[in-house]
């Protein structure tokens, strides 16, 4: 592959990333962080947000939903009937029914019941939109569009006696290196583009033009992101002490060595890792856990250390229950404090993108990455050596599934984003149950709990790599 | 140690305790219970304490005092007899009322008045209810279940005559529960105000 399409492959690349985690996951987190928060304390949260639909669209909505109940009815009725008619063909060994065969029946099942629950789901919606008078309002996930929209037309203040030019910058400095962070993260195993509507052999070495499925693949890998994260903090301090306010200054000052102490015990705790996968390469450490079928949160020392590393990753990211930079009770806003309108936006997306890349990090690090389970590079081999022939046809299931290269990497891709949003999930879950720390035993926890803990582990996994090698 | 005073023990951490991690879980396992109740659980048991207010509405109590309606005769004339009670009683001082005198040829001229205007300022009005007690002829009622619709406006919580009379009762009518005897039927006393009673 020529110069060129390396950039094309390269744009590409950071297009897909800027698109799931500004575009998608970010809103996402927004609209979770409202509604489901609201869900917890028993609120409706905010849902009210909706495009309304015209009159004549809603008429129509109202008139399809009769022909569609009667088309849920007939499609189930008809997968009833096939399925009836298959079971008196194997109990009577019919070898037809009206000129058709078993496969046919089999075939018609599957498509009627398909084509039944689409159009449930289809009447559903059609019927929620007509009860609301025909206003579209996608479980309020329109709710964090007209956030940003508001955010951005809210007037800009800047204090009067603030450095313009440090107050201006802090919310870039926060966002970027978030952004930045996920060019090392591998979202699939390598493409090869020569195969790429072929089925790729299983084993062996494969001669064609790979290309990464990560931005930048790196042999630092994994510093690179600490190195990023690292510059997240100025955004913080320099946003709180070019604010000309005393809290905004105890806030940066706070998040400041905040970050600084856990960014220390989150480098340590994941140690570990690199002891075992044997490697600084983020892409090395998934197909690790891919080759060995094992992923690392299953072996006992990082277990322990995938726990560590959520209590340091989310005290990173300064979100509850570590908020303490930002806490509302004793420092108004904390760093935020003068911030508002799409400056303030940004530190709050880069703090949701924080998540992102910290989950996405987790995910590499202790839940295999890409690796789907029995998902191989030429496709499923579930376990056992077995064949099934579907009763009546000549189908055979077996315990391989081969599929063509784009279809594993969309799976993997799918899977990979799938164990994402379940930590995001986790994370959002962790911030609704838990109080806030007092500010001194939040360091006590770094510098008394998880520092010491985590050197404990290395030492235990230094002695157990000893020992199985 | 002054005496009633009994010392507690204090209950010792456990390991798990203080190492917050089952804890943590357990604090966890109770947050997502709570959010897959009231997301996916039957409608039943669902806890949801709030609604969409402008869209979703709550009933109000039956016996929630709203703006105020003058009832209705049967032939739609107000039932109201001008008799001031009301305005005397209210605390608020809120019900403007000019009585007027029927027609001569009217079979109510002599026994009764009519309101020429009443107005109540539903602004200055305390929703104390001591009209409706006051009323001896079951005329204004607080019973339409309503608040006031809001506007910028002053005058428009002015209410007149024509907005009281056409505002109906929680039950959709005009009328009152309690029969009205009219001049002229047999069950009228046919006491007349010049007759006193």
């Amino acid at each position: 592959m020529d110069i060129s399409g390396h950039i094309l492959a390269a744009l590409l690349k950071i297009l897909f990333i800027i698109a799931v985690v500004v575009g998608a996951f970010a809103p996402m987190l927004v609209w979770a962080e409202r509604r489901q928060s609201a869900m917890i304390q028993d609120r409706v949260g905010p849902r009210r947000a909706h495009i309304p639909l015209p009159r004549g669209v809603v008429g129509l909505f109202r008139a399809s939903l009769k022909p569609m109940e009667a088309g849920v009815f007939l499609s189930f009725f008809a997968a009833g009937l096939a399925i009836l008619t298959l079971v008196l063909m194997g109990l009577f060994g019919i070898e037809t029914v009206a000129g058709q065969d078993a496969e046919t029946f089999y075939l018609a099942v599957i498509g009627f019941g398909i084509a039944g629950v689409l159009l449930r789901l289809g009447h559903k919606l059609h019927k929620g939109i007509v009860d609301s008078g025909g206003k579209l309002a996608l479980l309020g996930l329109l709710h964090p569009a007209a956030d940003a929209v508001k955010m951005i037309f809210k007037e800009d203040f800047t204090p009067p006696k603030a450095d313009k030019f440090l107050f201006s910058i802090a919310p870039i400095i926060t966002v970027i290196p978030a952004i930045i962070s996920f060019a090392v993260i591998p979202f699939a195993d390598t493409l090869y583009l020569e195969y790429w509507d072929q089925v790729v052999p299983r084993d062996g070495e494969i001669i064609a033009t790979a290309v990464p499925m990560q931005v930048a693949s790196l042999n630092v890998g994994i510093l690179f992101i600490f190195a990023a994260a690292g510059t997240g903090v100025i955004g913080a301090a320099v946003g709180g002490y070019a604010s000309d306010n005393k809290f905004s200054l105890m806030g940066g000052i706070r998040a400041a060595s905040q970050m600084v102490s856990y960014e220390v015990a989150l480098g340590l705790t994941i140690v570990p890792c690199f002891m075992i996968y044997d490697s600084l390469r983020l892409e090395d450490m998934a197909a690790w856990q891919h080759e060995h079928g094992w992923w690392g949160f299953f072996i006992p020392p990082l277990t322990i250390a995938s726990i560590l590393y959520l209590f340091a990753a989310i005290a990173e990211t300064k979100r509850i229950p570590f908020d303490v930079p930002e806490g509302e009770s004793e420092l108004v806003g904390g760093y935020l404090t003068e911030y508002s309108g799409m400056k303030f936006g940004m530190f709050f997306t880069g703090e949701f993108i924080e998540v992102v890349v910290l989950a996405a990090l987790a995910v590499v690090l202790f839940f295999g990455g890409w690796d789907v389970p029995f998902l191989y590079r030429s496709g499923f081999d579930l376990p056992g050596t077995w064949e099934l022939t579907v009763p009546m046809t000549e189908w055979v299931i077996t315990d391989q599934f081969l599929l063509q290269h784009w279809a594993v990497l969309l799976i993997q891709v799918l899977f990979f984003l799938f164990k994402v949003v379940v930590l995001m999930w986790l994370q959002l879950m962790i911030r609704w149950t838990l109080p806030r720390f007092r500010y001194d035993q939040l360091m006590q926890l770094c510098w008394k709990g998880l520092l010491p803990l985590s050197l404990i582990n290395i030492l235990v996994t230094g002695i157990l790599v000893l020992l199985w090698t | 140690m002054a005496a009633g005073v009994k010392v507690l023990e204090r209950k010792k951490r456990t390991l798990a305790e203080a190492s917050y991690v089952p804890e943590i879980a357990k604090g966890l396992g109770k947050t997502m219970g709570r959010f897959f109740k009231n997301t996916f659980g039957p409608e039943e048991k669902k806890e949801i304490a709030t609604v969409c207010y402008p869209e979703e509405k709550r009933e109000y109590p039956p016996r929630f005092r709203g703006i105020h309606r003058l009832t209705q005769r049967a032939d739609g004339s107000p039932r109201c007899v001008a008799c001031l009670c009301c305005s005397t009683a209210c605390p608020a001082q809120c019900i403007h009322i000019e009585p007027a005198e029927y027609e001569p040829d009217d079979p109510r001229y002599g026994y009764e008045r009519y309101p020429a205007k009443f107005i109540i300022d539903e602004l200055r009005c305390i929703f104390c209810g001591y009209c409706v007690e006051a009323c001896p002829c079951d005329a204004i009622r607080m019973d339409t279940g309503m608040h006031m619709p809001p506007s910028t406006e002053r005058g428009h919580f002015l209410y007149g005559k024509e907005v009281l009379l056409n505002l109906p009762g929680r039950d959709g009518t005009y009328l009152s529960g309690n029969p009205r005897h009219e001049p002229g039927d047999p069950t009228h006393p046919g006491v007349t105000r010049e007759q006193g009673h």
